[in-house]
């Protein structure tokens, strides 16, 4: 599983930061999203899932390579 | 000289087109207004025929300024994608700066507005204490109702979004400082958005001069809030006591009344007509569409049959009404239609807008694309379901909140607000179309769309439902 982000469309809500912590982290700077685990564990995939699912600007997405 | 002068001045300037042909342009443009009226009087058909007409791109006039809109979702996602260096926001709108003020919002340059997202309390972390505040707000509206009774629909929701955006992005004490005047006030400003503007955003005429008037009216009204509170000395803790407290260096304080009720009016504006105009229009949508209603408030009964709490389950899921919003949003987007000043050449395909000219993309239009959403003048809240998620299918075609870098920031919170708001209402009373169903529609003589009087609907209070 590979993580996306968008950062056009990113505006540095936080959701994803909320749903999955161990994967992704805002810049309070410069408010957009940075991915800490690229390619985070299967045991992450239920998180990831709901992070890209509830992104309010739908910037996140998920790659099975 | 204004914002749109310069505008204008650039643009007849720029006659040549490097780089690609110009954009085909739109019928019937009056010689000195080009197609004003038409926007005044009729935007969603004009706006429409310019695609029916031109295709992808197609220039119209805003008095001397051409304004080249896209359509489709390739064009529009060039659009949205495009960044602020080249399109910018604030010069596209000329008629919003004599309601925010000198120096607020749109006088900054986009790196002090990208600030916005951190200071309105717009994130995450504060939205459970919005829901709480909101679904509060929403009870002491529908305190004051009888058992049975009629509402309308422009006056009600309006003077409840005063109340929640006050609330939530100003702050509590706030809110309790103000009085009906202020929501009605408001809406005269809201009123003030001529697309005359477009040709000077000061003519005196009728509707600038109330515009001028309401902004002055609230002026006096947050001053009078403001000298309250500097007689009781009593700490409030909401942001007009910290904006008060900020002083210059020889210890004056840095901000007039005039200015903190600029930078209120402009931290209301974007979430208070759209939030209210999609509150009406999703009312009225479920009244038009009973079957579906019911199945809302079966939704919400089961929701609600534990006695959970309004502002933990507006957080969550709830698919069936959620999905009638979006598809209220998607055929009554609140804002018809969203322009940009090109800073320097957009080029798209074979095409090139040069410098000067706006470029625009309309929601109004593009939600009803048979190619992004299948039978699209059908009210149909199961395109959103999980096996069709048009929407997300089409992140550049389905656009009330806009998309891209500029998509509305405050998006999550309307949701979560009208989420709120119908869970109040919809377990509370029961609701009937209180004229023909097709006399409800949008008044589109300004460029702020709201819904056209008369707009009544009744109400009945549910028998076993009791006001919390």
């Amino acid at each position: 599983m590979r993580v996306r982000v968008d950062l056009d469309l990113c505006q540095g809500h936080g959701t994803c930061a909320e749903e999955a912590p161990e994967v992704f982290v805002v810049d309070e700077k410069e408010s957009k999203v940075i991915v800490r685990e690229e390619h985070p564990s299967e045991m992450l995939r239920a998180k990831v899932k709901s992070a890209v699912r509830f992104c309010p600007t739908r910037a996140l997405s998920i790659s099975e390579d | 000289m204004t914002a749109a002068d310069v505008t204008v001045g650039v643009a007849t300037d720029a006659g040549m087109h490097p780089g690609g042909s110009p954009p085909p342009r739109v019928s019937g443009g009056l010689p000195v207004l080009g197609h004003l009226l038409q926007l005044r009087r009729q935007p969603i058909e004009l706006l429409s025929r310019g695609h029916a007409e031109c295709g992808e791109l197609a220039e119209l006039r805003l008095a001397r300024l051409p304004l080249v809109m896209l359509y489709g979702e390739e064009a529009q996602e060039a659009f949205f994608r495009a960044p602020e260096e080249q399109l910018d926001q604030a010069a596209a709108y000329p008629f919003m700066k004599p309601i925010f003020g000198e120096g607020v919002v749109f006088d900054a340059p986009p790196e002090r507005r990208k600030e916005a997202l951190r200071n309105q309390s717009l994130r995450d972390k504060q939205m459970r204490g919005h829901a709480e505040v909101i679904a509060h707000e929403t009870e002491r509206m529908v305190e004051g109702l009888g058992q049975t009774g009629e509402i309308d629909l422009l006056d009600f929701f309006a003077e409840l979004t005063i109340y929640t955006s006050s609330a939530c992005l100003i702050g509590k004490p706030f809110r309790e400082e103000l009085t009906p005047e202020f929501a009605s006030v408001y809406h005269d400003l809201e009123r003030g958005t001529d697309a005359i503007a477009y040709v000077n955003p000061y003519l005196p005429i009728p509707s600038f001069r109330t515009r001028d008037r309401a902004r002055r009216r609230l002026v006096e009204l947050v001053t009078e809030i403001m000298e309250a509170r500097k007689r009781s000395g009593q700490a409030k803790g909401d942001l007009l006591d910290i904006l008060m407290r900020v002083q210059r260096e020889d210890g004056r304080p840095r901000f007039s009344a005039d200015e903190i009720t600029g930078m209120f009016i402009s931290m209301m504006f974007a979430g208070h007509h759209t939030t209210s105009g999609t509150a009406a229009w999703t009312l009225i949508e479920l009244l038009r569409n009973p079957e579906y209603r019911a199945t809302v408030v079966t939704e919400l009964d089961r929701l609600y049959a534990d006695g959970g709490e309004v502002s933990y389950h507006a957080l969550r899921e709830i698919p069936h009404l959620e999905n009638a919003i979006k598809e209220t949003l998607r055929l009554h987007p609140p804002l018809i239609v969203l322009m940009r000043k090109v800073l320097y050449d957009f080029h798209y395909k074979g095409w090139t807008v040069t410098a000067g000219k706006l470029v625009g993309t309309s929601p109004a239009v593009s939600n009803r694309l048979p190619e992004c959403f299948r039978d699209p003048e059908r009210f149909d809240p199961t395109r959103y379901a999980e096996s069709r998620e048009e929407d997300r299918l089409h992140p550049f075609g389905w656009i009330p909140f806009g998309a891209g870098r500029h998509r509305c920031v405050g998006a999550a919170f309307a949701m979560i607000q009208l989420k709120a708001i119908f869970s109040v209402l919809l377990e509370q009373f029961e609701f009937d179309l209180a004229q023909p169903t097709a006399t409800y529609h949008n008044d589109h003589s300004k460029m702020v769309v709201q819904l056209a009087r008369p707009c009544r609907v009744r109400y009945r209070r549910r028998s076993g439902k009791v006001a919390a």
